[in-house]
């Protein structure tokens, strides 16, 4: 067929956590340029599988960006060349017939390998037990402006809160810091109104518990905000700085 | 919400808010060191340059504010090394392939390599000025120490002259990230501010160091006597 390609994949194997990996080579033919990067997999999979082969392990679920579960680092980069999208939204139009294609999971002592391509992100999902919540139960949604909130806080709390968990910010980070992440969850709730109330307690829990983890220290090199499929604002970590420096001074 | 969370000064901010504070320290270093040795561009034989040394060398508060600045710069370059550690260990296995050029500048990830340039480069500098006048003020002669030919005759070697030179280019593109970085890190980040802070650091980055640069190569070519 016309416009189909021929590639050349490096994709990282490794059996589980306890094991070394290694990058595998397999070459894939007559590839769409229409399909996902996904489903790129899904044909690579059904060969292995159709050769009694396991075939390769990777996260994704909702695929149309807005899960947070595909990862992959292709070509040294999360979730591919373009930006804004996540790679179940990243086309093979965006590779050329004839290229090789390295694909390595998220790399982070806080993100351990499951299995090939697949890594625990449940750090995360502590850091948010921390204090990504409010306590309180507000009741059903109120009628539009019964709690008055100028509209760039509004605006900005929506923006924060587009964060979809990825991870995409700690893969590319060279000091795999998650302080895009942890500064978008912050920054939703200490925005609003019915955040503002336990925001003092919230950003000392969330960041603790960040450490904890064993994400690195930010240095504003500013590549997660370029890599963020979401793309969530630098502005975010400044906002979380100042919480912080406040919250310590006030308790 | 209970509070689970540690020490201000353990925390990644924390060790982060002690960087930024003593880099604009730092800075603010820089602006009077620049300011005091342009004097030598009066070319005036080094008249008003000795006098400024001197009056830096008996002035209380300034003695005071070098102690000030000797532990700022151990705490910056302490820090840097801790961080830097932390830094490596969240990332035990690399990438086999990795484009950090599409999405950050080169000196952005080269802080920690471009800091210790700087650190050597301090040791040949205070091994050239600063261990010499100190000497002098112990020894109560500071009053006929004259840096000033001192300082021609270290830049009459090109070796030295070099040194500088690449001491000054380590120091620009600290300082290109240095600088607005410490504003984000304080947490100064501003819509209606942003480009003034990204413009002010890319010509503080490059006028200071040009500044310093010229003094070694004016010496050196003989413009300055
Ligand atoms: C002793 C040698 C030095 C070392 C080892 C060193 C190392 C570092 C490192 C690793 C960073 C972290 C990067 C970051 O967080 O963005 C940094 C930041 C910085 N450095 Fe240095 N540095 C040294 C000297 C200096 C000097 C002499 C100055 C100024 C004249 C300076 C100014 C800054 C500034 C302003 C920052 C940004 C702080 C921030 O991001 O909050 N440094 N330095
Ligand atoms: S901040 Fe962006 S890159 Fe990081 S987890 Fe959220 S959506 Fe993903
Ligand atoms: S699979 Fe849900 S965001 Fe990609």
């Amino acid at each position: 067929m016309s416009g189909h390609m021929n590639l050349t994949l490096k994709v990282w194997r490794q059996k589980s956590d306890k094991e070394n990996g290694k990058l595998v080579t397999y070459p894939v033919q007559n590839i769409s340029p229409d399909m996902s990067f996904l489903e790129m997999f899904d044909v690579l999979n059904e060969q292995l599988i159709t050769k009694g082969e396991q075939p390769i392990a990777f996260d994704h679920d909702c695929r149309e960006g807005i899960c947070g579960m595909c990862s992959m680092y292709i070509n040294g980069r999360p979730h591919g060349p373009k930006r804004g999208v996540t790679t179940c939204q990243l086309h093979m139009r965006s590779f050329k017939d004839g290229d090789t294609i390295v694909v390595e999971p998220w790399r982070a002592a806080a993100f351990p390998v499951i299995k090939d391509l697949t890594v625990n992100r449940s750090a995360f999902d502590r850091v948010i037990a921390k204090g990504g919540f409010i306590s309180v139960n507000v009741g059903n949604a109120q009628d539009a402006n019964n709690i008055p909130i100028p509209k760039p806080d509004a605006d900005a709390a929506f923006q924060a809160a587009a964060c979809i968990g990825c991870g995409a910010c700690v893969a590319t980070c060279k000091n795999s810091s998650a302080m895009l992440f942890v500064s978008a969850k912050i920054s939703q709730l200490a925005l609003l109104p019915q955040g503002r109330v336990e925001a003092t307690a919230r950003v000392k829990n969330m960041v603790a518990q960040m450490d904890e983890e064993g994400f690195g220290n930010c240095t504003n090199t500013g590549a997660c905000e370029v890599e963020c499929p979401k793309g969530i604002s630098l502005e975010n970590i400044a906002r979380m700085n100042r919480e912080f420096f406040v919250a310590n001074i006030k308790s | 919400m209970s509070n689970t969370s540690g020490k201000f000064i353990q925390s990644s901010l924390g060790k982060k808010l002690l960087m930024g504070l003593t880099g604009l320290f730092l800075i603010s270093f820089l602006i009077v060191h620049c300011l005091l040795n342009s004097f030598i561009f009066l070319n005036d034989g080094g008249v008003m340059f000795n006098e400024g040394a001197q009056f830096m060398a008996n002035n209380p508060i300034i003695r005071i504010m070098e102690i000030v600045l000797f532990f700022g710069l151990i705490a910056h370059a302490v820090q840097a090394l801790v961080l830097t550690l932390q830094n490596n260990k969240a990332r035990p296995i690399k990438y086999a392939v990795n484009n950090g050029n599409a999405n950050s500048k080169w000196y952005s990830r080269s802080m920690g390599i471009l800091g210790s340039l700087l650190l050597l480069f301090l040791v040949v500098h205070l091994s050239h000025f600063w261990i010499d006048t100190k000497a002098a003020q112990f020894n109560g002669t500071i009053a006929e120490h004259n840096t000033y030919l001192e300082m021609i005759e270290v830049f009459h070697n090109p070796i030295n002259v070099a040194v500088y030179l690449l001491g000054v280019i380590a120091l620009a593109y600290h300082l290109l990230h240095g600088f607005p970085s410490a504003f984000q890190t304080m947490g100064w980040n501003h819509p209606k501010y942003n480009g003034l802070i990204k413009k002010t650091g890319i010509l503080f980055s490059i006028v200071v160091p040009m500044i310093f640069a010229a003094m070694p190569v004016a010496i050196f070519l003989g413009w300055i006597k």
